[in-house]
């Protein structure tokens, strides 16, 4: 086969840091080639380079055989190599057309013909079954779909090789699987793909190549077939790694969460929440199962305050919590990790000192009588630094926005688990992370469910569903349509339930 | 190579440049109008250094813009541009001339009056936007704007009452009594020979410190720029965020009511019918630009503009147009506006340097 990207000794300096150490990367053409490594390791400072955001210090790089200096992304799109970041590039009031054609727009004479770019997309996302909706904003559209319109973008623009930076982080399982045809379906087509992934499962499910990098080093490239999940895990990490959740039995106790009926329309006015009902009591995880857009998303905006229900009850510990503020809402003692980190979990340009104190800076010993008092803002936050593993270990006073995926997420749990509240709601808390980070959150949670706090886990990730939860409620078209208990769980009857089907009796 | 990237990365070291680059093209617009740009700059910083006298002017000049530029740079701190400092300083000197006019009382009681009053009106002016912001959604940009006319027109409505304007000739007001003056003694008006010296830059001084306090050091402070980096994240976090927004346009429009009465208190003494808008509040979002939205920097931005002000106004000696000021100032700020540019200019060819 021909080698379609290599990259050859590349050399990444930031100022004093190493990002990249001398990492090769060989890609033939029609393969999925898997790139693997923890959050910081150094894999999209890799793939920025080979897509011209970044130049290397040294190393060369081949594109089709010919050595090249990419330089910026326009000339890596020319050269056919396409990306979809992690954090999606997207103008949220435009719509999806708008969106995809941007740049290479068509036109009849002077004039925008976007109904034709919006044929070509439409044809696209038929032949590839990324289903959009071609003409929503996507300040509308779930997140699962605007990640489909980044790789639409990127199949518009003619890539040969495409850079998928954590293309799953968002999807269902079952999205996953078609995205996983997708991508066979684009390597016989003769296209190669780069995935850059922390999930063994799917570099074991599509990957023919797996090149692992560790601390901006490279460790090794490997054959996935003749590779098991825990060699890859373990060349990643440089330790062994326990996929499984240690976790003792527990009875549940007196019922926290209380929902019943609750109704809600969704932006376009339409129900979205259908007479919901949900308790989660004291002691245990309630994880709740459904492919995004089947109203878990607004359930927790409702719970959290962010969005207003139109019927129903919601109590916390027989309080009545229906309709608050988000203030309200901490007060009566729920505690969230939001879905969207950046949006709602952090204020970047905060500092990690600040943003552990978001909710709480009016209270004492932080702040009295309206002064800050900044070395018990800064001496809290060393201590949770230090507890939850926080790195840089000197990054209180940073802003939030230099730290790694992974480290945000940490300082969001931190505060959130040392709130301590008696609901904690977390929504795919583990999107984005790697295996060492996800390993972390997940023995946090399930740490809150031992203090005998309760937990309520929206995940599109089934298998943290399946690990975590004591039980399991299938959320489908705005209504609780299943229930599992955690230990009985099978993917294959949660997967039926979560697309409508009903159990099994 | 890291300390050589420290200052390259730093606001300071662009606002300086950007300083420089104006006075250049300052010079290329002088030479095109045949004025020699080294004579006009001999003569700018003569009339600004030139005698002690001359120093306390710029001082004087300096005193409102530094409160136009704290109000603006309040307002930037908490994610709200308020372009509406200029109505807000006139409502806020409207309001202390009627009062220094219209009321008899000691100074002990009446210069405060004056300055609670000028601070009121300008923080409703400020607030009034805010509230059709958060309740009605409407941009504060435009309503801030507009607000600027409404102050601009009900100043010339007011200058024009009976009551308040000016007994014989002239299109202004009466002058306000001495005891809502902030002059300073006799004996440094005399022996500097600065006519209007005040203490106006002295309270501006007290205020930009209190100002700086409040953004950082307070949980009110807190709030406000939580919400003004990301209002999504604050809401999420339990702050509400309409609340914030108002105070922080009310507190924005304070500042610059008190501007206003600073300018009239401690030097004009008197409003005169306007014309055309004065730019007190347009120079106060240069002052903030320059000054990186620092309010402690706002003093030197605002000593920088006030003195390019006065210096500016001898520039006609020289047969040059004192316009030649606002033009170096308008460079500046279209410089700062740009130094992101030149930032990643610098700092990429920083990093070439080091392969």
């Amino acid at each position: 086969m021909d080698t379609a990207v290599e990259m050859q000794n590349i050399v990444k300096k930031f100022g004093d840091f190493v990002a990249n150490d001398g990492i090769n990367l060989t890609v033939k053409k029609g393969e999925v080639h898997a790139i693997l490594g923890e959050n910081g390791a150094g894999k999209s400072t890799l793939m920025n380079i080979l897509y011209g955001l970044y130049h290397p210090t040294s190393g060369k790089i081949f594109i089709d055989g010919k050595e090249t200096v990419i330089g910026t992304p326009q000339r890596a799109i020319d050269l056919g190599i396409g990306m979809v970041h992690q954090h999606f590039m997207l103008i949220p009031p435009f719509t999806v057309t708008e969106n995809i054609a941007l740049g290479m727009e068509d036109t009849k004479g002077l004039v925008l013909d976007l109904k034709k770019s919006r044929e070509k997309i439409v044809e696209l996302s038929k032949k590839y079954g990324l289903a959009v909706d071609p003409d929503a904003k996507i300040e509308d559209i779930s997140v699962g779909m605007q990640q489909r319109v980044e790789i639409l973008k990127v199949l518009y623009r003619g890539a040969k090789t495409l850079i998928l930076d954590e293309p799953t982080a968002s999807l269902t399982p079952q999205e996953i699987l078609e995205l996983i045809d997708i991508i066979k379906s684009l390597t016989k087509d003769g296209k190669s793909v780069i995935l850059i992934t922390h999930k063994l499962k799917e570099i074991k499910a599509c990957a023919d190549s797996c090149t692992i990098i560790r601390h901006g080093k490279y460790i090794n490239t490997v054959d996935v077939k003749t590779t098991s999940e825990s060699e890859l895990a373990a060349m990643m990490v440089g330790r062994d790694v326990s996929f499984s959740v240690e976790k003792e039995k527990r009875e549940p106790g007196e019922v926290v969460l209380c929902v019943k009926d609750l109704c809600a329309k969704d932006y376009r006015k339409a129900d979205i929440l259908k007479s919901l009902c949900l308790d989660v009591r004291r002691g245990e995880i309630v994880g709740i199962a459904g492919v995004d857009g089947n109203g878990q998303s607004e359930l927790v905006e409702i719970l959290t305050g962010l969005k207003k229900a139109e019927s129903g009850s919601v109590t916390i510990l027989g309080k009545d919590a229906f309709n608050v503020t988000p203030r309200q809402s901490f007060d009566m003692g729920i505690t969230s990790i939001p879905e969207d980190r950046q949006k709602h979990g952090l204020v970047l340009d905060f500092s990690v000192a600040e943003n552990l104190i978001l909710q709480n800076f009016e209270n004492e010993p932080f702040s009295k009588n309206g002064i800050l008092n900044e070395k018990n803002i800064e001496s809290h936050a060393n201590k949770l630094i230090e507890k939850f593993d926080i790195r840089p270990k000197d990054s209180a006073k940073k802003a939030a926005k230099t730290l790694s995926g992974g480290n945000q997420q940490k300082v969001i749990i931190a505060r959130e688990v040392t709130n301590d509240s008696d609901l904690l709601i977390a929504v795919n808390p583990t999107r984005g992370l790697d295996v060492g980070a996800i390993e972390f959150v997940h023995r946090y949670l399930v740490e809150q469910r031992n203090k005998n706090k309760a937990v309520l886990l929206v995940s599109f990730e089934l298998d943290e569903i399946m690990n975590l939860s004591d039980r399991i409620e299938v959320i489908f078209g705005g209504q609780i349509t299943g229930e599992v208990m955690g230990e009985d769980a099978d993917e294959k009857e949660l997967g039926l339930l979560m697309a409508g089907g009903k159990k099994d009796e | 190579m890291s300390k050589k990237n420290g200052i390259l990365s730093s606001n300071a070291f662009y606002t300086l440049l950007s300083i420089i680059l104006g006075f250049i093209v300052g010079a290329i617009l002088l030479s095109v109008a045949k004025i020699n740009p080294l004579e006009a700059y001999r003569q700018l910083l003569k009339g600004i250094f030139g005698k002690p006298k001359f120093m306390i002017w710029c001082l004087i000049y300096a005193a409102p813009l530094i409160f136009t530029g704290l109000s603006v740079a309040f307002s930037f701190k908490t994610g709200v541009f308020n372009i509406g400092a200029e109505g807000q300083f006139v409502v806020g000197s409207l309001t202390a001339c009627v009062i220094g006019i219209l009321i008899k009382a000691p100074a002990i009681i009446h210069i405060p009056l004056c300055f609670i009053g000028a601070a009121l009106a300008g923080g409703i002016w400020g607030a009034i936007v805010g509230l059709l912001k958060i309740k009605k959604g409407v941009n504060e940009v435009l309503s801030y704007i507009m607000f600027n006319w409404i102050a601009f027109y009900l100043s010339n409505f007011i200058v024009n009452l009976t009551v308040i304007h000016k007994e014989s000739g002239g299109e202004a007001t009466k002058d306000i009594a001495d005891t809502a003056r902030i002059l300073a003694p006799k004996s440094i008006i005399e022996a500097t020979g600065a006519s209007a010296a005040n203490w106006g830059f002295i309270i501006a001084v007290v205020f930009a410190i209190i100002v700086w306090f409040v953004i950082n050091k307070t949980t009110l402070g807190f709030k406000l720029r939580a919400v003004g980096f990301s209002n999504t994240a604050a809401q999420y976090a339990g702050i509400d965020t309409g609340k914030s927004f108002l105070t922080a346009m009310a507190f924005s429009g304070a500042l610059a009511g008190i501007g206003g009465a600073i300018q009239l208190m401690g030097m004009s003494g008197r409003i005169s019918q306007f014309s055309g808008q004065e730019g007190y509040g347009f120079q106060g979002i240069t002052v903030a630009l320059i000054a990186s939205s620092n309010p402690i920097a706002c003093i030197f931005a605002g000593i920088f503009y006030g003195a390019m002000k006065y210096g500016g106004s001898k520039l006609s000696l020289v047969n040059a147009p004192s316009e030649v000021v606002d033009i170096i100032m308008g460079v500046i700020i279209l410089f700062i506006a740009i130094s992101s540019l030149f930032r990643s200019i610098f700092l990429s060819h920083g990093k070439k340097g080091a392969v």
